[in-house]
């Protein structure tokens, strides 16, 4: 078992388990929530200067100084002051309730998204299925909103949200399932792990029609994140504003602090499932992890020794864990970026494009989007199958580096088959259809240190 | 799903929910103004429309009935206030044809001027302001950025950004500053090349394109009898222009400037090799063309301005002198229209000798635009009404006066 959160209250200041787990539940949401509401802070500052950017004004400049940083809180404020109004007409339950329900939907999803190797709230073998899963039900949200509103534009941007979000889910859907089948696992932090290495290695690049696959995935996840050019929900020359129209104050705010959410973590799934998740184009990270390794864990080292003086359990193993832990800081910095890069791409698209019109989102999902996943989802099937069964690694690009990859990715049938049987053999507890637990592939001694490296999964 | 249907009650398969009228309007942000739509629709297609006005009306042409001509100009401003010169100008000119008052050379070209500069920034607001109707913001941006700059020439010359009350019966209210027409030309030599960014962002544009194309077709018949002018009727193909096929004392303005009406003969518009071509979607008097109109107009302003310059600093005479406050007006009735941004701009005034006119009326061109809403918003989806009346470029203020 990883030292997780829970352990290290548990071992290092004798807390009862149920305490602990319960202090590392708290610290854990406490975590996500700043991460989510500091981003979406960030986020709608950068929307507004992304735009002003590229309309040619100069977005806020004001508060909090340089590049009006402070705008949004600003906003926040302004928005706490704002009288909450409830129409008359509206469903007071179901009004009030609606953009809590986005809210923590698109919360909830943080749980399962690493940040980097094994930084997640909840390691889950089926993190892919769970953060689609509660995405879904962000839907309930705006058609809530839109029923409860009491109001025809509200109700027409509800309807066309759920003829939306539920189309889009198809394909995008699709197009998830391509990168789980190709690492044969669920778990996103061994999805990220696998594609370690040279910026080659990353699925995106695995073969043609991942690649197509990265590109309907984006306009899916844009779609069902109800981002411009499919915005109809809430589209503004048509609906007035959509779901929102009725909402005043911070309960609108909150639709957007979702949205936001939402906006990012889709990013990060496509960046996880593509894009190399928190490897970086060129590994760095490992170049530097072996420096970390011989220059800086020594000294690391020796202030694990002097907190050794306060944490009585620390382990000599527990200083290359604080080396990984930097590395893993890093990660984390690279995942944030590819993040940050699918959002303001989604900004950038928003600013520039006009709306599409509710026949035509229509028409873009099943005429274009599902037979496209669905014809790359065949396609990268056949690919690896070919790839499998002949043994040839028929690179796309030509240059790997580092352990992960194609390779990696290709034999993690095979390994995983091999350790599954090492796992039934050699310790009866350990979950026997999938190897690629939390607790990464258990009792794999025949595997060389090399590969144990690279198939540690989440664990440190 | 078919958008555009004969008879709107035979949707697809015959399946329909039920009807629920809502209003679009008036406090609405694409209805430009204050117009009211009421939609009937079914499901997103609408089935019926009907616009209702009045809710910017400010009895102007009454008031124009207390007061002399020269008082009036401020409330012609008010009207179309994109294209308050345009306005100044309908209106100096149909008084001047009462008075039957002669212009020097250089009080005409000065008016063609500022005349083809308001066409311009008026155009320009309409093309951004039909890119927010379609849901992108930042050519509205891209547009007024440009149109500033037209303000500030125009601020410049008369002390005013939007109504400028310069144009007056008789002339001008003060000549041209020292060093305008040099600002002027720059301005024109920095704006032209603009114009293919805003090609890049809406014209050409794939989704701009499948917003628009085929979109709000209407027949040059209908758009004749409607009574649509400017780039609407244009846009259907009817080769009409005032400015070359308009009255008299209009026309001569225009007298020796070369210059091609705006509109599609034989698949092409004149110029065009420059610009974007016809997308194969795009039906003659389409939205699209509607607006492309629109666009190619500006450039085409463009070129009158530059040959206008050329003139008026050539020409003979003084900038010409507005008539006295109180003149007494002759006894009869002068009707005259000119080609403003949004078409035929009609002034109409009854003497009875006084210096107050005893009757004033206005033909306003968005009026008789707004009217085929009723019949091209039928069958259309409910995102498709914003983008028919968007190309209509209406102004509420012109069409309440």
């Amino acid at each position: 078992m990883s030292p997780t959160v829970a352990d290290f209250f548990h071992n290092s200041f004798r807390l009862p388990e149920s305490l602990a787990y319960l202090t590392a539940a708290v610290i854990h949401c406490v975590l996500i929530i700043l991460v989510v509401a500091v981003g979406a802070l960030l986020f709608i500052w950068l929307e507004r200067k992304v735009s002003g950017r590229i309309q040619d004004r100069l977005g806020p400049t004001r508060v909090g100084g340089a590049f009006g940083w402070l705008q949004t809180l600003a906003d926040g404020i302004k928005l706490i002051a704002k009288e909450d109004i409830t129409p008359k007409d509206a469903d007071w339950l179901l009004f009030k309730l609606a953009p809590y329900i986005g809210f923590a939907a698109s919360y909830c999803a943080y749980i399962a998204l690493p940040f980097a190797d094994g930084w997640a709230a909840r390691h889950m073998n089926t993190a892919v299925f769970f953060i689609l899963a509660v995405l879904g039900i962000e839907v309930f949200s705006p058609i809530l909103a839109g029923y409860a509103s009491g109001s025809k534009w509200s109700l027409f941007g509800a309807i066309r949200e759920a003829a939306q979000v539920v189309s889009y889910e198809v394909p995008l859907g699709m197009c998830v399932v391509v990168p789980v089948f190709l690492c044969g696992t669920m778990n996103l932090v061994t999805i990220g792990n696998m594609q370690a290495g040279l910026f080659t290695n990353w699925l995106v690049f695995n073969d043609p029609f991942t690649f197509v696959i990265a590109v309907v995935y984006f306009t899916c996840a844009t779609a069902s994140v109800n981002r411009a050019p499919f915005d109809l929900a809430e589209a503004e020359s048509e609906l007035v504003a959509g779901f929102h129209t009725e909402y005043s104050g911070l309960r609108w705010s909150f639709f957007f602090m979702a949205e936001y959410g939402s906006m990012f973590l889709v990013s990060g799934l496509a960046a996880i499932l593509f894009f190399g998740g928190w490897h970086g184009p060129i590994p760095i990270g490992e170049i530097l992890g072996d420096f970390l390794a011989y220059v800086v864990t020594p000294l690391v080292g020796i202030v694990a020794w002097l907190l050794s003086f306060v944490f009585k359990n620390v382990h000599t193993a527990d200083h290359v864990a604080v080396a990984g832990h930097i590395a893993n800081s890093l990660g984390c910095l690279n995942f944030l970026l590819k993040g940050l890069i699918g959002v303001t791409v989604m900004m950038w698209v928003r600013w520039t494009l006009p709306r599409l019109r509710i026949d035509q989102v229509m028409t873009t999902c099943l005429k274009y989007c599902v037979p496209i996943a669905a014809i790359c989802f065949l396609g990268a099937l056949g690919w690896r199958v070919a790839d499998w069964t002949t043994g040839a690694d028929i690179p796309l690009v030509g240059i790997h580096y580092g352990k992960g990859g194609r390779g990696m990715v290709r034999e993690s049938w095979v390994e995983q088959t091999q350790s599954a049987k090492v796992a039934e053999n050699d310790v009866p507890d350990a979950p026997i259809t999938d190897p690629n637990a939390s607790d990464g592939p258990t009792g794999s001694v025949e595997q060389s240190p090399d590969e144990l490296l690279t198939m540690k999964g989440g664990d440190q | 799903m078919a958008t555009q249907l004969d008879d709107p009650r035979i949707i697809e398969f015959d399946v329909r929910t039920d009807e629920m009228l809502v209003n679009m309007g008036p406090q609405h942000p694409s209805t430009h103004g204050v117009l009211r739509l009421v939609l009937r629709t079914d499901g997103e297609i609408v089935s019926e429309v009907e616009p209702h006005i009045g809710y910017l009306h400010r009895c102007a042409e009454k008031i124009g009935e207390n007061l002399t001509p020269r008082q009036w100009i401020p409330y012609t401003d008010r009207m179309d206030y994109l294209a308050g010169m345009n306005m100044n100008l309908g209106w100096a000119l149909a008084v001047e044809k009462l008075v039957d008052h002669e212009l020097s050379e250089k009080a005409k070209h000065l008016r063609v001027i500022l005349a083809e500069m308001g066409r311009i920034a008026s155009h320009l607001v309409g093309m951004g302001a039909y890119g927010l109707d379609l849901g992108t913001f930042s050519p509205f941006l891209y547009a007024f950025r440009e149109r500033e700059k037209i303000l500030d020439l125009f601020e410049e010359a008369c002390g005013a950004r939007l109504t400028y009350s310069y144009l007056t019966p008789g002339g001008a209210t003060a000549d041209l500053p020292n060093g305008w027409l040099q600002k002027c030309e720059a301005f024109l030599e920095q704006f032209e090349p603009i114009i293919q960014e805003y090609h890049a962002l809406l014209t050409t544009n794939a989704i701009f394109v499948k917003r628009t194309a085929s979109i709000g077709v209407m027949s040059p018949e209908m758009a004749v009898d409607f009574g649509c002018t400017g780039p609407v009727l244009r846009g259907s193909g009817v080769d009409y222009d005032l400015r070359r096929d308009g009255e008299e004392r209009y026309t001569e303005m225009y007298d020796g400037y070369a210059f091609e009406v705006i509109v599609q003969k034989d698949g092409h518009y004149p110029r065009d090799h420059d610009y974007p071509a016809v997308p194969k979607e795009a039906v003659l008097g389409d939205c699209w063309h509607r607006f492309y109109v629109r666009m190619l107009e500006v450039v085409q302003a463009i070129d009158i301005v530059r040959q206008a310059i050329d003139r008026y600093s050539t020409a003979s005479g003084d900038y010409g002198v507005p008539i006295k406050l109180t003149q007494k007006l002759p006894k009869g009735e002068a009707y005259l229209e000119t080609e403003s941004p949004r078409g035929q701009m009609g002034f109409y005034l009854i003497s009875h000798g006084d210096s107050i006119p005893w009757r004033v009326r206005a033909r306003s061109s968005s009026f008789c635009n707004l009217s085929v809403t009723s019949d091209l918003c039928r069958g259309c989806l409910i995102a498709d009404v914003p983008a028919i009346v968007g190309s209509l470029d209406l102004v509420m203020g012109e069409i309440d006066r």
